[in-house]
């Protein structure tokens, strides 16, 4: 079996796709002759051609308009946006358009696509190009929000969200594209859309995650003396509740790290959902680890706002503690 | 070094029949008598429903009411070019095209009513539901024609917007989208001369909306939006191209919005009756009226039969509308996703 990172991964889902199904369709700024900028669609235009893998004009507006258009019509279209902080131009139309169509037509229509984009800090990138807006995209109703963290899940996930029938805003961890690599099959096989991952059994806590952090995360709880529970959210909409309920009553204690600011942050979310639930099974406060309410930093002083080591061991020794 | 005209641009004007109902026989469409006819029956009962909306409205028997009085040339004549296998984008002023296209009218009562499933286009027709940003669909326009260039099928796309939705970006990217992937597109700008309250030199500097279309490589023509056999012919013109593979185009239609911005606005505030009255004397109707009177296609009479006919029709279809069965609060969940989560599933239980 073939080992790839995650956005060779991404690669494979879309090259299984537009093979299997012909109302698959690639479209964004540099996806064509060039590949992406971050290879993501690399060799895909020379395999199916510019009527399939189409570069577009640089217009992320247009981007997201027309494949709610193509959807609309019957087609399956995958749009890159080349950097999620791009995605607030389009916004009004995710918003407005491709979220509600089905609702508002009652069912009549439907806006089957997938909206990928990079995300996230960590690499040292211009303005905008480090953004965690996942929250946004949650907190719009008829959208699906996946967040894979490792090539296996990108892989599957991507997979299921172009099959989905509903729209998915697909993030894609810009700061570990590279940096995990692992045995992903070349065949097609899904992951699906509102499972959460155990990643591995623990006793003392549970510790949330998703995306870029979680690697991070693990990372970090290595060097912790506890037995945690780590949970790979992978779906934030829809969530798994039930995976993340049934730890919490297991540990009672909770961390929840993601690198989108604190304030409406999905750990307020989730944080919300374990007190509905399984509130009088906490030993302690669920502690958040998470980015800052400010904007994200240039690259000299990212490190300074992403949660990060001792951040992450902090909170545990906290929640822990009590 | 050189200095010199690279291009020269022109912008092509067409109207056929003039506010007298005097058309130019060179320039008539190729449409029959009962074709005729049956276009002057639309523009009526097109009217009809708009006069019964707005009674209705002032009755509290519906919400606002989006009237289009004035513009029944403009989209019965361009909706008429359309085949029922092409696409239709319509904004909340588009009733007229809409009805055009064979859109059950009580189901527009539902919608200005308050209620989702008037926007539930019946399984056989391809009219979007009306889009309530303003010209957020020209885009959406260009996406479907884009599948159906793809697919390599005969159909076109028509979108409405006024004059007002070509200053947004929107526009703009459904514009040039359109002309880079050559699209079976038709943009209908409806220049009715305001958007609400803001006139149309507000909204750009250029001379014509038509001349937008230059900048994108896409062919545009103003028309004398009052006039249904301009409208219609530069319909025709632009919806056999589009299907010819000729790519898309746009289509001015110069005229004017008799009626409020809607139930809530007061044109009042910004126009003036001797204005009002000017446009009075250009009525689409009126002048298809004088033509076909003077061709003996209709008489008094006849007109009367058409206009009793109208009214039944509409009647009947207010009636659908207000014995319509209550709404399921159920449906406010239903669709939000193709499934329902287990999220929304509680948040059923909690309204029930």
């Amino acid at each position: 079996m073939p080992q790839m990172t995650i956005v060779q991964a991404v690669n494979s889902a879309m090259k299984n796709e537009l093979q299997r199904d012909k109302r698959v369709m690639v479209l964004g700024e540099d996806v064509g002759v060039n590949g992406g900028v971050f290879r993501a669609t690399d060799g895909l235009q020379k395999e199916f051609g510019p009527e399939r893998v189409v570069d577009t004009p640089l217009a992320e507006l247009g981007i997201a308009a027309t494949a709610f258009g193509l959807a609309v019509n019957g087609m399956r279209p995958i749009a890159e946006i080349q950097f999620s902080g791009f995605m607030y131009a389009p916004f009004d139309q995710i918003y407005s358009h491709i979220a509600r169509i089905r609702t508002r037509s009652r069912g009549r229509f439907s806006a089957p696509l997938v909206i990928r984009a990079p995300y996230g800090a960590g690499i040292r990138a211009l303005d905008l190009h480090c953004e965690s807006g996942e929250s946004i995209f949650a907190h719009t109703t008829g959208l699906k929000v996946v967040i894979p963290s490792h090539p296996y899940d990108a892989k599957g996930l991507l997979i299921s969200a172009i099959r989905d029938p509903d729209p998915v805003i697909f993030y894609e961890p810009m700061r570990t594209y590279r940096l995990i690599k692992e045995d992903v099959p070349e065949k097609e096989y899904t992951v699906p859309i509102g499972k959460a991952e155990i990643e591995q059994e623990g006793s003392d806590l549970t510790v949330l995650s998703y995306g870029a952090m979680m690697k991070y995360t693990k990372e970090a709880l290595q060097k912790s003396k506890y037995s945690a529970e780590i949970i790979d959210v992978r779906t934030i909409v829809p969530l798994d509740t039930e995976t993340i309920i049934n730890s919490v009553k297991k540990t009672g204690r909770c961390v929840i790290v993601h690198e989108a600011p604190k304030t409406c942050g999905f750990a307020a979310e989730i944080i919300a959902r374990i007190n509905e639930r399984c509130f009088f099974s906490l030993e302690a406060p669920i502690a958040r680890v998470t980015g800052l309410d400010t904007m994200i930093p240039f690259g000299k002083l990212e490190n300074h706002y992403l949660p990060g080591e001792k951040r992450i061991l902090k909170a545990v020794e906290k929640v822990m503690s009590q | 070094m050189v200095k010199k005209v690279i291009k020269n641009f022109e912008i092509e004007y067409l109207q056929v029949l003039d506010e007298n109902g005097k058309a130019d026989e060179k320039l008539m469409p190729n449409l029959s008598g009962k074709q005729i006819k049956e276009l002057y029956g639309l523009m009526v009962l097109c009217r009809t429903f708009d006069d019964k909306g707005f009674n209705m409205q002032r009755q509290g028997r519906i919400g606002t009411f989006i009237q289009f009085k004035g513009q029944e040339a403009s989209q019965v004549g361009s909706a008429y070019a359309l085949q029922d296998s092409d696409w239709m984008f319509p904004m909340y002023r588009s009733g007229a095209a809409l009805i055009t296209r064979k859109y059950p009218i009580h189901m527009l009562y539902l919608y200005y009513g308050g209620d989702e499933r008037g926007l539930k286009t019946p399984q056989n027709q391809n009219n979007f539901p009306i889009c309530i940003p303003v010209g957020t669909h020209t885009a959406h326009a260009a996406g479907c024609a884009w599948a159906q260039k793809l697919r390599k099928e005969k159909n076109a796309t028509m979108v409405y917007t006024g004059e007002g939705g070509t200053s947004k970006g929107d526009f703009h990217e459904g514009m040039n989208f359109a002309g880079v992937f050559q699209v079976p597109c038709i943009f209908v700008v409806e220049n009715n001369l305001y958007a609400i309250s803001v006139p149309r030199a507000k909204q750009t500097h250029a001379e014509t909306i038509a001349q937008k279309a230059i900048a994108y490589g896409i062919r545009s023509i103003q028309v004398d939006g009052n006039d249904i056999f301009a409208v219609y012919n530069a319909a025709k013109e632009a919806v056999d191209s589009a299907r010819a593979g000729k790519g898309p185009a746009l289509i001015e239609c110069l005229t004017y919005r008799r009626a409020d911005h809607s139930t809530s606005d007061d044109a009042k505030r910004y126009r003036s009756e001797s204005e009002l009255k000017e446009w009075a004397k250009k009525d689409p109707i009126d002048r298809l009226e004088k033509y076909m009177k003077s061709k003996k296609l209709l008489d008094d009479k006849s007109k009367e039969e058409i206009i009793k006919k109208a009214k039944e029709t509409v009647e009947k279809e207010v009636e659908i509308y207000e014995n319509f069965p209550a709404p399921n609060p159920e449906d406010i969940v239903k669709y939000t996703f193709s499934e329902m989560t287990p999220n929304l599933k509680e948040q059923l239980e909690e309204i029930k």
